[in-house]
């Protein structure tokens, strides 16, 4: 398998410069005659799609669900980075690159990073002529904060959604060019495999969610910006939709999955209530700016608030142990989102935790609303309280809110080279659905600004350099051999999942995945336990395909069967996340392994054997997977163990 | 532990467009009231599945009130009639013990059927197209900070922009009409700098698609405005009858 990132030569900051020159073109006049698959409509997706039909290109853009504007990043909460350096507090395209780099842990490729840094300040002007009403000054300039445990103040906002406005922009972009008849769109269409041609992504073969009817679509090149695979856990912050299924089946196909250990728990969730829940709820970063996070000092008073014999108003200052300020003086309670779900989990596991399952701590606001008042604190956080309110039925402007880590982002998706292209020829991988720029743990307000920066600035260049040595009547026929067999592989394998007519919902078999990999492959990791779901997951798979219930038929609206497809793949692939663990004998960013810890119990690196990219190879059902390294090079940035004390 | 609670549910069943539909009743038992709305129905789809029946479709996906896509009318009001709550973030605390609670799909012209709970809403993406944006190129733009934009105006426009498309508007009014949802659109962009190019263009265009898709007139019930999940003021109504008129005298239509 051939890795080689293609990263351009010369000094770092005009790599991408120089390389924006060194594309090729393809004939303004015959973009018209190339056409263009993009799956997915959230921010990566819906970018690339209007921008590559601004260019001319022919667009078809897939989404499942009703309307590209509900794509997952509608839910993003608190903002997008950019080095603007408008507020004047030092930050440069340089300083966004180095804190990236730093905060992936030294595991990302410093040139796609320096890359997205740069083209960060374009996506504001795009966004801020598309009319998102970003937050504002009085003066009538954009308004900023920090986020995410960031120095400076570099994160753009509107209100506390500003990833629905930030789509909305670009779904606004998209509509046009639908309008214009440049691109046609398929909602409610699931992609279901990818088609290869001599080696090359050639098309896809989807299914209309709503009749059921399977089609095959051909195109000059395929874009998957299909988002993340936090659903994997079952339980996570992501939309219920959200799957693997996309990319993993390219990676069926040869594409290369990088690093699908490294996923992100984000500290700050809502915690779980019964065995009833279906999703997480986030509680936007943001809070932790004022909000301080703590639990008792006593196991034995941690208990009676567990019983509800006692409050949180009824622990004295003295007695409450706000174990992030007191770990971490200088970065306190925004130390980044790695650091800080471990401390709780430590906290939990030590027997304090506040709520009655003990996954849960408070995050408190009684000192801010004293400092700041009552009204303050409701015109930054108001929307978010009511949200807490709704949800959990308790007033946090009186009680703190309690709150535990939960599954957010993956850093981890399939490989791509420094075009954005995968291993496989022709296809492209942008958004939540590659690997590149996060490393091993991904800073606040940064996958919004990956997402854009890949469909707006990157990927509709770096297509080109393809395309230009495709001709245009280089299309395959969807009737030859290669689609009409990838239909039947698809097909073969929905009326797979309706014939099984066993016991079990296609939910109990998620659930009871997602409690494995939660606690194998969760906040702490380790060897024992990564072996034991290597076991475990390939059972839950058998019994799967034995027991599986499926009502229903094909033809018609499905939601069970659309489930059952996406559960089947999280099953091959949360075997693919341990290994993936395991073979990382190291701890970074979000990944870590009990076993390599430093004696204040912070992740200790490997930077001698283990600064690459794990790159896996599929070798057929119920083989074992190649891994192939890409190994990381730091030419700009200096390795150093991440300290935030 | 708060009390579990039985509740009776009578479900609008509808197998494709073409069906007439019929409503059929379920028994949902052991509900906590910590449970969202639309997990009471993954419990009760969960036992359906387990006695070889199809679960009710409904659609949802971020189930935290953003996406737009939960959309059912319960009760007889369009996503419970929770103040600026959807469907997804109703909880089932505000319910008691022993009630039956009634569940349809959003009913209109415009929004066929697709399976039970579930719509075609695809006639507000059309809507859009027409002309719910700012025709900018990528990378053709000026600097964010080039066009410094009023605090309160672009404060206002958020006010309009939040809405998710849900249908709910629709699915309150008696006559079916989108008005809150376009007027939602036509003042967001007409409020901020960068869409006064196409003010004219774009209230006309959106009015007209709105009335070839088949959605009704506004006789100003506010219904709409009680349902909103994101609490779009009716004033946006009238701020879209304003930008309708004001285009038709620049057009020199009257
Ligand atoms: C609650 C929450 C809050 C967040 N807040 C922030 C924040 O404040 N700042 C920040 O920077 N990041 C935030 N993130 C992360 C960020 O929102 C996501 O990483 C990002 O939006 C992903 O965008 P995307 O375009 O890659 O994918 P998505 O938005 O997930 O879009 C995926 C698209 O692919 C389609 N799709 C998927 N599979 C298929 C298939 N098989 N067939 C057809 N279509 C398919 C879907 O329909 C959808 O259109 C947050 C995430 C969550 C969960
Ligand atoms: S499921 Fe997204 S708004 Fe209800």
């Amino acid at each position: 398998m051939n890795l080689d990132a293609k990263i351009p030569s010369g000094p770092m900051a005009q790599k991408w410069d120089k390389h924006r020159f060194d594309l090729k073109l393809v004939n303004p006049a015959n973009k018209r005659k190339y056409e263009v698959i993009v799956v997915g409509s959230g921010l990566a997706g819906a970018s690339a799609a209007a921008t590559l039909a601004e260019l001319g290109y022919n667009v078809k853009c897939f989404c499942f669900q009703d309307s590209p504007r509900r794509a997952h990043s509608i839910a993003a909460q608190g903002g997008i980075n950019a080095a603007k350096n408008y507020q004047n507090d030092g930050d440069s395209v340089h300083r966004l690159f180095y804190d990236t780099v730093k905060g992936g842990d030294y595991r990302s490729r410093e040139a796609n990073v320096h890359r997205l840094a740069q083209v960060s300040v374009n996506i504001i002007d795009q966004c801020a002529a598309q009319g998102v009403p970003f937050a504002r000054e009085y003066g009538g300039l954009l308004a900023n904060r920090s986020f995410g445990g960031a120095q400076v103040s570099r994160t753009f906002y509107a209100r506390g959604q500003t990833g629905q406005q930030l789509l909305l922009g670009a779904y606004s972009s998209l509509s046009r060019q639908i309008g214009l008849g440049k691109v046609q769109m398929f909602p409610r269409t699931e992609m279901l495999d990818v088609v290869l041609v001599d080696g090359h992504a050639k098309g896809i073969v989807v299914r209309d969610m709503v009749s059921g009817e399977i089609s095959r679509h051909s195109a000059h090149a395929v874009v998957l910006a299909t988002g993340g695979y936090g659903n994997a856990f079952f339980l996570s912050t992501n939309a219920m939709g959200c799957n693997v299924t996309a990319t993993f089946r390219a990676y069926k196909r040869g594409a290369a999955f990088a690093n699908p250990c490294y996923t992100q728990i984000h500290p700050t969730c809502i915690p779980v209530s019964g065995d009833h829940q279906s999703k997480l709820t986030l509680m936007s970063e943001s809070l932790r700016n004022d909000g301080r996070v703590w639990v008792p000092k006593s196991q034995s008073v941690a208990e009676k608030i567990r019983k509800g014999e006692l409050k949180a108003s009824d622990v004295a200052e003295g007695d409450r142990d706000y174990y992030l300020e007191r770990k971490y003086p200088s970065f306190g309670n925004l130390v980044p989102r790695d650091v800080a779900s471990r401390n709780t989990k430590e906290a939990c596991d030590d027997g304090r935790g506040v709520v009655g399952s003990g996954l849960g701590v408070y995050l408190d606001f009684e000192d801010a609303i004293k400092r700041l008042g009552e009204s303050a604190v409701r015109e930054r956080y108001g929307n978010l309280f009511d949200m807490y309110e709704k949800i959990t039925g308790s007033n946090a402007y009186q009680n703190p809110m309690t709150i535990f880590p939960a599954v957010h982002y993956t850093m981890g998706g399939l490989w791509v080279d420094y075009n954005l292209m995968s291993n496989v020829p022709g296809l492209y991988v942008v958004g939540e659905a590659n690997f590149s720029d996060h490393g091993a743990n991904r800073l606040g307000a940064s996958a919004l600004m990956q997402g854009l920066a890949d469909g707006y600035f990157v990927l509709p260049y770096t297509i080109g350099q393809y395309l230009a040595g495709v001709a245009p009547d280089d299309r395959t026929d969807t009737n030859s051999a290669e689609f009409v067999g990838t239909e039947e592989t698809v097909r073969a394998q929905i009326d797979k999942l309706l014939s099984v007519k066993g016991k079990r919902t296609p939910t109990s078999f998620h659930r009871e995945l997602g409690q494995i990999i939660w606690d194998e492959c969760g906040m702490a990791r380790n060897k024992t336990g990564l072996e034991a779901a290597i076991k475990k997951i390939p059972e839950l798979r058998a019994e799967f395909w034995e027991n599986l219930n499926v009502p229903g038929e094909n033809g018609s609206l499905n939601q069970s069967l659309e489930q059952a497809g996406r559960v089947a793949d999280f099953l091959e692939f949360g075997e693919l996340m341990c290994r993936d663990a395991l073979q990382r004998e190291e701890s970074c960013g979000g990944h870590f392994r009990e076993e390599h810890q430093t004696p204040e119990g912070e992740a200790k690196r490997d930077d001698k054997n283990f600064s690459f990219v794990g790159a896996w190879e599929y070798k057929g059902e119920n083989q074992t997977p190649e891994l192939h390294k890409e190994n990381l090079v730091y030419e700009e940035v200096k390795m150093t163990q991440r300290s935030y004390k | 532990m708060d009390k579990l609670m039985n509740l009776k549910l009578k479900v609008w069943r509808q197998d494709d467009a073409d069906d007439v539909g019929r409503f059929e009743e379920y028994q949902a038992d052991d509900i906590s009231p910590d449970m969202s709305f639309l997990e009471m129905l993954d419990v009760v789809n969960e036992g359906l599945i387990g006695s070889g029946k199809e679960p009710i479709a409904f659609d949802s996906d971020c189930r935290e009130g953003i996406c737009g896509s939960c959309s059912m009318v319960i009760n007889g009001t369009a996503h419970g009639g929770q103040k600026g709550t959807t469907a997804c973030q109703l909880h089932m605390r505000h319910f008691s013990d022993g009630m039956t609670i009634t569940i349809e799909p959003w009913r209109a012209t415009a929004f066929p059927v697709h399976r039970d709970l579930v719509v075609d809403r695809t006639a507000f993406d059309r809507i859009q197209q027409k002309g719910g944006f700012i025709s900018v190129r990528t990378g053709s733009v000026p600097d964010a900070n080039a066009i410094p934009v009023s605090k309160d105006e672009s404060d206002l426009a958020m006010d309009a922009a939040q809405c998710i498309g849900c249908g709910a508007c629709v699915a309150a009014c008696k006559n079916a009409s989108a008005m809150l949802f376009v007027a939602a659109k036509i003042s967001h962009l007409s409020l901020v700098p960068q869409g006064q190019p196409e003010r004219e263009r774009r209230a006309l265009a959106m009015v007209k698609q709105m009335d070839d898709e088949g959605f009704g007139n506004c006789t100003v019930t506010g219904s709409c405005e009680a349902v909103c999940p994101k609490e779009i003021s009716l004033d946006f109504i009238a701020r879209m009858n304003r930008e309708y008129g004001r285009a038709l005298i620049k057009k020199g239509t009257i």
